[in-house]
């Protein structure tokens, strides 16, 4: 990575740190400044306008009904080349802001290899060596930067058709859709794992900020960079405060209920 | 663009369900037969399709040749194309009258992804209806004969409609009506085919063209534009593909490939669906209140006790 792109992205991630605000509380851990939440509302705006208006395109039979929303078939059709571009663009943002922490590593080749574990959720907290991201996120990350380029090449050869060789075109629209495709998959699957799959994961992409019990549950070697503490040691020390609270809160309600039923006793 | 109430319907590009009307009436396939043999190139058809179709005169390149302009365009359906070919060591001239050729299995109909934008007609004729028209363009790689062409203005796509509004009235296509030498005949798919194959035999045992015949391409099981050519053994040198074929990407890709990955998409989200309702969400450990002992939990216990 070249020094002047990395001088670039830090002044792009300072300016954006004057305008907004990362607001870190007690327990909690920064996880995407401001800079990198922009970006990545930016793209997440500009995929879900292509997609679609790329639903009404590619299967407009089924999807018409989707057309009005940008203002009829042609207009859709006008639009959608419009929206890609801007994915793509914001996306190259993201792509120079993510670089390094998106660099595969041996843990990552490791995670894969017990995705059905991760999947079933057989173990309570990750591996110690999972870093900020796992190598299921890389997996998305790289997915896209293919589909990306895949995209902007094959978009721009069927949007100047009229110049373009017939075949090229009936080429390209089919490697568009299996981008498409793929992308389609991923993005399930990220939505999924942002929200429903994973508590406390989304307000990583609204505040900014995840709980310190939601890094060393699923990324262990990133709370141990950032706080210094081992991630299974803090979990097995929070289990205990958790059982030492509960027996507080036991004993605390038991002296209550002696305490009520003497007073019942007194009542005549 | 034509009427659909004037035909019977035969296929709809990407429509849901069966045709309407379809098989309620028998109705005879239409074609036109061009003999390239006898054409002057006068270019009498294109001003009566210019015409006919209240198209303005277009501005045009000059290329070196006899042609009006280099392709047919968006409002300028039918161009005579002339080309310069060497025969016994002399210039031969062939003129070949160039439009739609309403194929018997359209490329651009298999392209089209809006439904309704591209009609074909039980007689034979393939139309746009540029109502329906997306302007995606994808008919414009579909078509095997590079005839669709795009309104930059409209962003839709046009071209030549065989003349249905006159057809559809019992008329012969305005091209058919202006060619002053009766190069271009008009009727029945089955007539114009023994026409055209009479000619072709006259041309080879009578007129010194050994290779005469007709060009009626069974890769994409004819066409209801037909010509007799001086050598069917080499289209390409007036212009036309040997064997036109649809790209398979808009045959096998877009009507089974494609349904299959939306298919796949709709799995997926079933699928993360029935992920969180049976293995439940991934929580931040340990979680809060702490678990139930295993003992209290009935379901857990079994399983603890299964070998
Ligand atoms: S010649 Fe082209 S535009 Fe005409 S029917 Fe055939 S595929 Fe369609
Ligand atoms: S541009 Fe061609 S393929 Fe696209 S909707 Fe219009 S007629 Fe159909």
């Amino acid at each position: 990575m070249s020094t002047s792109v990395e001088r670039f992205d830090e002044r792009a991630r300072l300016r954006a740190e004057r305008v907004g605000r990362d607001v870190v509380h007690r327990g909690e851990l920064l996880r995407h400044p401001v800079y990198t939440r922009v970006l990545h509302w930016l793209v997440a705006i500009a995929f879900v306008l292509a997609l679609l208006s790329g639903f009404a395109i590619y299967s407009p039979w089924l999807f018409h009904w989707l057309t009005p929303l940008f203002g009829g078939g042609p207009r859709t059709r006008l639009l959608h080349p419009w929206f890609g571009l801007v994915f793509d663009v914001a996306f190259v943002f993201q792509f120079l802001n993510w670089l390094v922490p998106m660099a595969w590593t041996g843990a990552d080749t490791r995670w894969l290899k017990r995705i059905r574990r991760y999947t079933t959720n057989e173990d309570k907290i990750e591996p110690a060596e999972v870093g900020f991201f796992n190598g299921g996120q890389k997996v998305y990350f790289w997915a896209i930067v293919l589909s990306g380029v895949l995209f902007l090449l094959t978009g721009l050869l069927m949007w100047f058709d009229h110049v373009v060789p017939a075949w090229i075109v009936a080429v390209s629209y089919v490697v568009h859709d299996l981008a498409a495709l793929l992308m389609l998959a991923g993005f399930i699957i990220h939505i999924y794992e942002g929200t429903a799959a994973m508590p406390g994961t989304f307000r990583a992409m609204t505040d900014g900020t995840v709980t310190e019990k939601w890094a060393w549950t699923h990324h262990p070697a990133w709370f141990r960079a950032v706080t210094g503490r081992d991630a299974r040691a803090a979990y097995e020390r929070e289990q205990r405060r958790q059982a030492e609270r509960a027996r507080t809160v036991e004993a605390w309600e038991r002296e209550q209920d002696a305490h009520e039923n003497t007073a019942d006793e007194r009542v005549p | 663009m034509s009427n659909p109430q004037t035909f019977q319907i035969q296929e709809i590009s990407a429509h849901p369900g069966p045709v309407p009307g379809a098989g309620t009436q028998r109705a005879e396939e239409v074609c036109k037969y061009i003999d390239v043999t006898t054409c002057i190139g006068c270019k009498a058809c294109e001003v009566a399709c210019v015409e006919w179709n209240d198209h303005p005169f277009r501005e045009t390149t000059f290329d070196d040749t006899y042609q009006t302009m280099p392709s047919t365009e968006w409002n300028y359906w039918n161009l005579i194309k002339f080309a310069e070919d060497a025969r016994d060591g002399n210039l031969m001239w062939l003129m070949r009258k160039d439009q739609c050729m309403h194929c018997e299995d359209p490329g651009c109909l298999r392209a089209c992804p809006a439904d309704g934008a591209i009609i074909k007609y039980e007689n034979g004729i393939v139309d746009f209806q540029q109502d329906n028209c997306i302007g995606c363009g994808y008919c414009i790689s579909g078509c095997p004969f590079d005839i669709p062409k795009f309104n930059e203005k409209t962003k839709k796509v046009y071209k030549c409609t065989l003349c249905s509004d006159r057809v559809g009235q019992g008329l012969e296509p305005a091209c058919i009506k202006a060619c002053p030498t009766g190069c271009l005949h008009f009727g029945t798919k089955s007539d114009m085919v023994q026409i055209a194959g009479l000619r072709a035999k006259q041309l080879r045992e009578v007129s010194g063209f050994a290779d005469a015949g007709v060009y009626d391409p069974p890769s994409i099981k004819g066409t209801h534009v037909i010509y007799t050519l001086h050598d069917i053994n080499h289209p390409e040198r007036y212009g036309l593909p040997k064997n036109p074929v649809i790209p398979a990407s808009y045959t096998y890709w877009k009507w089974t490939a494609k349904p299959i990955g939306l298919l796949m998409a709709g799995l997926g989200l079933l699928a993360v669906f029935f992920h969180r309702v049976s293995v439940g969400p991934k929580l931040p450990q340990p979680e809060e209140p702490p678990l139930v002992s295993e003992h209290a939990d009935p379901v857990e216990a079994k399983r603890k006790e299964l070998p």
